[in-house]
């Protein structure tokens, strides 16, 4: 929870600071990215650089993960600066990504944060990692109180506002829908390239795929359930009866079907009139265009976070930072450990109304 | 279904949309699954069907169970239609805030019973919201929309369908959701006795330890 910041340097800041010209510099490690970014406190992204570790097999490795983000920290944290143009001592608040993810990842952009805030002797704000991803896809659409299905290698979630914070009304029983696409497209043989997610590589082969096979479709209420699908697509490639492309197709129209259910079914249930899609998979055009079609049908307006901003990134940390702070919210340097398991609904958020 | 007439769109849902109209002189509810645009032809088709056979089974096999849900009149399979009773009443979901807390205890003790017998007898309703559950003007208890249901004594298909009661409690009436949980536990204990209940319990734990980020999950290193 967010510790309320003294009243009197609040007002100070407020004072002597004007919108356009107070910053805030976000961290983002929670997972295989290492981001920074820089934004204005009226939401001006100055810097957005983010630099990927990709593990020579298999997933990501967390402590190579980790390892990664200290190698690379100093060098992300100058490019950010000489891109927004401004100097260390211009920032007024630190924020950083304090959970959830996985630890080591964490811990590393906790550390980069808190020594940061302490030289520059300003505060620091420790941010939501799932709900930052909401407020981006928000502050780059437009939207303001959408339905949003946040989908990405680590999480699946539908979320909406309701009285001080997000509720989560759906998301996976098991796996998340990246990480169900992703160890498929591993075990597909797939090979992750700089700048090309796996995710795309299995769009690309989809989107040539012809037959739809049948295989697993669980929707459980508002949630869902992925591991038997995967593991149903999994066997179906071994058995070599059907083209990839075949495989890749059904398995993302079966995935993104359900998804997409459950976030109509959340979006009738709200009655609210606009959504938005947010997270690394929300760039894949065919979920694009399902989410699209279920807001069309419930007039609502649809939205998509735009592409620098779908994958893990400092901007969005930075500007739910500016968000929590100029609500009062600080997190004092004994307090701002990690939370690997923080959920959407323990956090405040003042800023809506 | 020529005989349905003068249906007038009452809810349209994520799934299905439901009119009130008129067979033989009496009101029903008219339920249909629309194609969805997003799905592919052959999915969408498979879903719809399935769903419209699976659930008048359920609902009968519901009030087999002594579950109060609606009379089924009509189905049609091919075009996903569904003609029921009209139950005279209203959703819990929006008379719960309303309540006293002894009002709100009584109906969340009488929904645990009934989704005691439910699962006593092998019915998963799949659904659980209070969205779902109709209070008519004789205090009696309806349950509908068994679309999501199934036949299984499974414990794990009991784990979660309560797992989605809580969850629906939580998002929807998160005032009180501990409270209410707790009772609908209580009248679930008074139906399949407190044994069954110790294992039901444990297996929802485990399925929420098996979510994603939830704190008990492991100890925080």
């Amino acid at each position: 929870m967010y510790a309320l910041k003294r009243e009197d340097s609040m007002k100070k800041h407020r004072e002597t600071k004007r919108l356009d010209e107070a910053y805030c510099l976000g961290v983002e490690s929670t997972a295989d990215d290492f981001g920074v970014g820089i934004i204005t406190f009226n939401g001006k992204v100055l810097a957005n650089v983010s630099n990927g570790y990709i593990p020579e097999e298999g997933g990501i490795h967390p402590r190579e993960a980790a390892r990664h983000h200290a190698e690379v920290a100093a060098k992300v944290l100058d490019e950010a600066f000489a891109k927004a143009g401004i100097k260390p001592r211009d920032l007024g608040v630190i924020a950083f990504s304090q959970g959830p993810g996985l630890g080591p990842c964490l811990r590393t952009g906790a550390t980069v944060a808190r020594v940061l805030a302490s030289y520059l002797a300003i505060p620091l704000v420790g941010v939501n990692h799932s709900i930052a991803h909401i407020e981006i896809g928000k502050l780059a659409t437009g939207a303001q109180d959408p339905v949003t299905l946040y989908v990405s290698g680590g999480n699946t979630i539908v979320a909406a506002f309701d009285s001080g914070r997000y509720r989560v009304f759906g998301e996976t029983l098991d796996i998340a829908l990246g990480n169900c696409l992703d160890v498929f497209a591993r075990e597909a043989g797939l090979r992750q390239k700089k700048g090309v997610p796996l995710g795309a590589a299995l769009e690309q082969l989809a989107a040539n795929g012809k037959t739809l096979v049948s295989l697993p479709y669980s929707v459980k209420g508002m949630d869902i359930s992925l591991s038997g699908l995967l593991t149903a697509a999994i066997n179906l490639l071994h058995k070599e009866e059907c083209r990839l492309e075949d495989v890749c197709f059904s398995l993302q129209e079966n995935a993104f079907s359900m998804v997409t259910e459950v976030t109509e079914r959340a979006l009738a249930h709200t009655e609210k009139k606009e959504v938005l899609l947010t997270g690394g998979v929300a760039a894949n055009r065919r979920l694009q265009a399902m989410v699209n079609s279920i807001a069309e049908e419930h007039d609502a307006k649809f939205n998509v976070v735009p592409h620098e901003f779908a994958t893990d990134n400092g901007a969005m940390i930075a500007w739910t930072g500016v968000l929590a702070y100029t609500h009062g919210a600080v997190t004092p340097i004994e307090e701002s450990f990690v939370k690997l398991r923080w959920r959407v609904e323990k956090v405040d958020a003042p800023w809506m109304k | 279904m020529d005989e349905v007439t003068s249906p007038t769109l009452l809810k349209k849902g994520a799934e299905a949309s439901l009119y009130l109209a008129e067979w033989h002189g009496r009101k029903v509810i008219l339920k249909t699954r629309l194609p969805k645009k997003y799905r592919q032809a052959k999915l969408d088709m498979e879903i719809r069907n399935y769903r419209t056979v699976h659930e008048p089974q359920l609902m009968h096999e519901a009030k087999k169970a002594g579950v109060p849900t609606p009379t089924i009149f009509l189905v049609d399979v091919k075009n996903a239609v569904i003609v029921m009773e009209f139950i005279e009443g209203k959703q819990v979901k929006q008379l719960l805030g309303g309540f006293s807390e002894k009002e709100r205890e009584k109906a969340c003790v009488k929904i645990g019973e009934l989704i005691g017998r439910l699962h006593a007898y092998g019915v998963i309703h799949g659904d659980l919201t209070t969205s779902n559950m109709i209070l008519n003007s004789e205090g009696k208890i309806f349950l509908v929309d068994f679309g999501l249901g199934e036949k299984t004594m499974e414990l794990e298909a009991r784990g979660v369908d309560l797992h989605l009661m809580k969850r629906a409690l939580q998002s929807t009436h998160y005032r009180f959701a501990e409270e209410c949980f707790e009772a609908v536990m209580r009248g679930y204990a008074a139906v399949l006795g407190e044994e069954d209940v110790k294992d039901v319990l444990d297996k929802i734990r485990e399925i929420e330890k098996r979510g994603r980020y939830v704190a008990d999950r492991r100890q925080e290193s």
